[in-house]
């Protein structure tokens, strides 16, 4: 019996929401990273679901798309914490206030 | 040598450029030879020029001869083309020269004189400085130039350029030591001279040049002898305008009353100069021009008439003035403007010989007294006063001896040349009417006993000069000597060229012939004029008759002014020598006519309260006027501005600045606030996106949605 778009997408809301708390709350820049990928794994959630409910291959091929690109954020998003954590001895985002007015 | 006659004037310009220009380059050695060199040559040209008057050839290039009249006229150049003259002619001034006998006789004096008396001027101002020297001599040369421009001038107009030329002269000279105080109780200046000088010369000289343009609006031409040429045919009114007009300039030049002002004062000159501009050649310009046109004068008996009350009253006027003073330049100058009154007395009664005889023969004794006084005062390191004087005759024995000479000559006394010409004056004079001779001979007793004054002061009695003086005192070089000793000759000899027919004994009156072609005769003139001035001519042809069987009267006449010669003499010898306290107590005695006559008549006073004063008023007026009615204007205009400009300031500041500003703050107060919101943090950034998120969707899902 196949699993209901309603329940995947009540997966998808917990995962977003949880993403998006983590985005809002923490201060490590790895934690941030780990949660944008929630975030943007709630979304994949989201078209495989509806890809399936409405018998479309569309979404599930925007899933791989969204899979290969948030690959490619991660990296350049480890990059720059990277290169944050040897200017400053830290990857809290905190520390960074450089566009403080 | 006639065809030179354009170097005469030239050569003393030519020195006046070379001095003038290098005045700092060149030595005084240099200068002195440059100017008396040209001088001289052109003393030696005017020689030879005037010999050859005598035998005129035919024709010559270049040159107009009028054999009948002796006279040659050298055309230079057209000068002033004046455009067409109404007739279909064209009228134009050419630049010319005219050498007859007038002008030959002018001629050799001004040059013969002049060049005396820069030679005396190189030991006179031997203590100038370089360049002062040159300036000097500059200015003398430019003078000599100017001199022999106005003798030859051949034309109203050339002959007014010298006229002009010499009163600059004249100016530029007496303020040569312009630094300098002259006459301390009225704060005078030598520059000071200068331009009264100059001032009461324009004076006449506006004289002048409205006869020159009453002329040539009446005859339609302004060479002289043009103008001579159309007398006839002018109206009595046109010719005594004319010659009144004509000796207002001679007054100014000539110093006549009542502009003979200006003579005294320019005694602040150097002594040569006083000599050369102010006692032998300048100041005769202006009887030498009523002598030029002595045919106008002729047609005019009413100017004459004038003429010779002018003339005779300065002479009398101007003799008692010198009675008084003691500066020794200014008895002098005193005694140039009665002589000169004489000269102008001769033009009047219509004698111009005599005048030119006189004026010869005074420019001989007159240039050799000044240049005796500049001796002395050289003697005695610049002392002027004659009664710091006396006792001079010991020390200065050339000085003495030849001053001494020419005192006797303008005394009048037998046969130096003043008895001579003076006498041929009061000779006509009488004839004119006796009460001209009987004023005359007042004036001729005053001279003898002022210059008799005068010479005993200086040269006999005690010796009164301060002992700072006695140190330096020594007779002058003979640089200075000769010159003296040759006009000393000239002063005893010059009267012989005019022995009065009466006492000839067969020697001929030769100035009066030589004269004869060129000066009119109020008895020729008496044919074919207006019945009235008919009258007045056939009176004097009369007059002139009666003298030709009246030998002896003339002879009596001349005794007897000899004799009133004698007796000045006597008195002022019996006065200065023999009681030396005397004059003080007759001084004392009438001390207000003695005080009227020492400051000479108040007439300067006189000048400055009508004259002067209300120019100054005048003066007043106009600069109180541009004080307060122009400058005034000016600066209310300038007040306005800064007015208007404050306020445009203001405005600029409070409200245009202001309202800048407040934009400015505006924006700045926006900005604090809104930067509270930049915290950098990016996170509180995601929070109001999302916030923001939420709202919207929030309310599209609750209102707008369905």
């Amino acid at each position: 019996m196949p699993v209901p778009a309603a329940h995947v997408l009540v997966v998808s809301l917990l995962l977003f929401a949880i993403g998006i708390v983590g985005v809002l709350t923490r201060r490590n820049a790895i934690i941030i990273l780990m949660s944008i990928e929630l975030i943007m794994n709630a979304a994949n959630l989201n078209l495989v679901a509806f890809s399936r409910q409405l018998n479309q291959i569309n979404g599930q091929v925007f899933g791989v798309f969204t899979i290969a690109v948030a690959a490619g954020e991660v990296a350049v998003g480890l990059a720059v914490v990277l290169a944050m954590y040897r200017n400053r001895d830290s990857i809290h985002v905190d520390d960074v206030q450089l566009m403080k007015g | 040598m006639i065809r030179l006659l354009w170097l005469v004037p030239l050569l003393p310009f030519a020195g006046f450029a070379v001095a003038g220009l290098l005045a700092s380059r060149l030595s005084r050695r240099t200068v002195a030879l440059i100017a008396c060199g040209t001088v001289l040559a052109s003393f030696l040209i005017s020689l030879g020029a005037v010999a050859g008057l005598g035998a005129l050839p035919e024709t010559a290039a270049g040159l107009q001869i009028d054999r009948a009249a002796h006279r040659v006229t050298q055309t230079l150049w057209t000068w002033l083309p004046l455009g067409p003259d109404g007739n279909g002619g064209g009228l134009s001034v050419a630049w010319s020269y005219v050498l007859d006998p007038l002008s030959a006789v002018m001629l050799l004096m001004v040059t013969g004189v002049g060049f005396l008396i820069h030679v005396y001027a190189v030991g006179y101002m031997g203590h100038e400085p370089p360049v002062g020297f040159a300036r000097f001599f500059a200015y003398l040369n430019l003078f000599m130039g100017m001199m022999l421009t106005l003798v030859l001038g051949g034309s109203l107009p050339v002959v007014f350029v010298g006229w002009e030329g010499v009163g600059l002269c004249s100016y530029l000279l007496i303020g040569y030591y312009y630094d300098r105080m002259f006459d301390e109780r009225s704060g005078m200046s030598c520059a000071d001279a200068g331009r009264k000088a100059f001032i009461v010369n324009r004076i006449g000289d506006m004289g002048f040049m409205l006869g020159m343009l009453l002329l040539l609006g009446a005859t339609g031409t302004l060479e002289i002898q043009g103008v001579l040429g159309q007398v006839p045919g002018l109206g009595t009114g046109v010719a005594t305008a004319a010659a009144l007009l004509l000796f207002f300039g001679a007054c100014g030049k000539s110093a006549q009353i009542p502009l003979y002002v200006w003579l005294p004062d320019a005694m602040a000159g150097p002594t040569p100069v006083s000599a050369l501009i102010h006692a032998a050649t300048m100041v005769t310009a202006g009887v030498y021009v009523m002598c030029r046109m002595s045919p106008l004068l002729v047609a005019a008996p009413m100017a004459m008439l004038v003429v010779a009350v002018v003339g005779v009253a300065t002479a009398v006027f101007a003799a008692s003035m010198g009675l008084a003073q003691t500066d020794i330049k200014k008895v002098l100058a005193y005694s140039t403007v009665s002589q000169l009154g004489y000269m102008m007395l001769a033009v009047g009664v219509g004698a111009f010989g005599s005048a030119i005889f006189h004026l010869m023969t005074h420019a001989f004794f007159k240039a050799l007294l000044f240049l005796g006084a500049g001796s002395v005062i050289h003697a005695l390191s610049g002392e002027q006063d004659i009664t710091k004087m006396g006792g001079l005759d010991r020390h200065t024995p050339r000085t003495h001896a030849t001053f001494l000479i020419a005192t006797l000559a303008i005394c009048g006394v037998f046969p130096l040349s003043g008895f001579f010409s003076k006498d041929e004056i009061l000779w006509n004079a009488w004839l004119r009417h006796p009460a001209f001779w009987a004023l005359g001979i007042v004036g001729a007793f005053m001279t003898a006993f002022y210059m008799t004054r005068l010479y005993i002061l200086v040269f006999r009695g005690r010796e009164r000069f301060s002992d700072e003086a006695r140190h330096h005192l020594h007779e002058s070089p003979n640089v200075m000597t000769v010159p003296l000793m040759i006009l000393a000759g000239l002063s005893v000899v010059g009267g012989l060229v005019g022995i009065p027919a009466a006492i000839s004994l067969g020697i001929p009156n030769l100035i009066e012939r030589w004269l004869e072609p060129v000066l009119a005769s109020p008895v020729a003139a008496g044919h074919g004029a207006t019945a009235a001035h008919g009258a007045v001519a056939q009176g004097a042809a009369h007059a002139a008759a009666a003298a030709a069987h009246s030998g002896g009267l003339e002879i009596g006449l001349m005794g007897l002014s000899l004799l009133v010669a004698l007796a000045g003499i006597g008195l002022g010898w019996f006065l200065y020598e023999r009681r030396p306290g005397l004059p003080e107590r007759i001084a004392g005695s009438v001390g207000a006519l003695y005080r009227i006559v020492y400051n000479k008549y108040f007439v300067d006073e006189l000048y400055g309260r009508i004259v002067l004063a209300p120019y100054y008023g005048l003066c007043r007026a106009a600069a109180w006027f541009d004080r307060w009615i122009i400058d005034g204007a000016v600066n209310a205009a300038g007040y306005v501005t800064l007015g208007t400009s404050y306020a445009s300031v203001g405005f600029d500041t409070v409200v245009v600045d202001g309202l800048v500003n407040l934009t400015g703050r505006v924006v700045r107060g926006g900005s604090k606030a809104l930067r509270v919101m930049q915290t950098g943090v990016v996170q509180s950034y995601a929070t109001a996106m999302v916030l923001g998120l939420f709202i919207m969707v929030s309310v599209y899902l609750l209102w707008l949605g369905h």
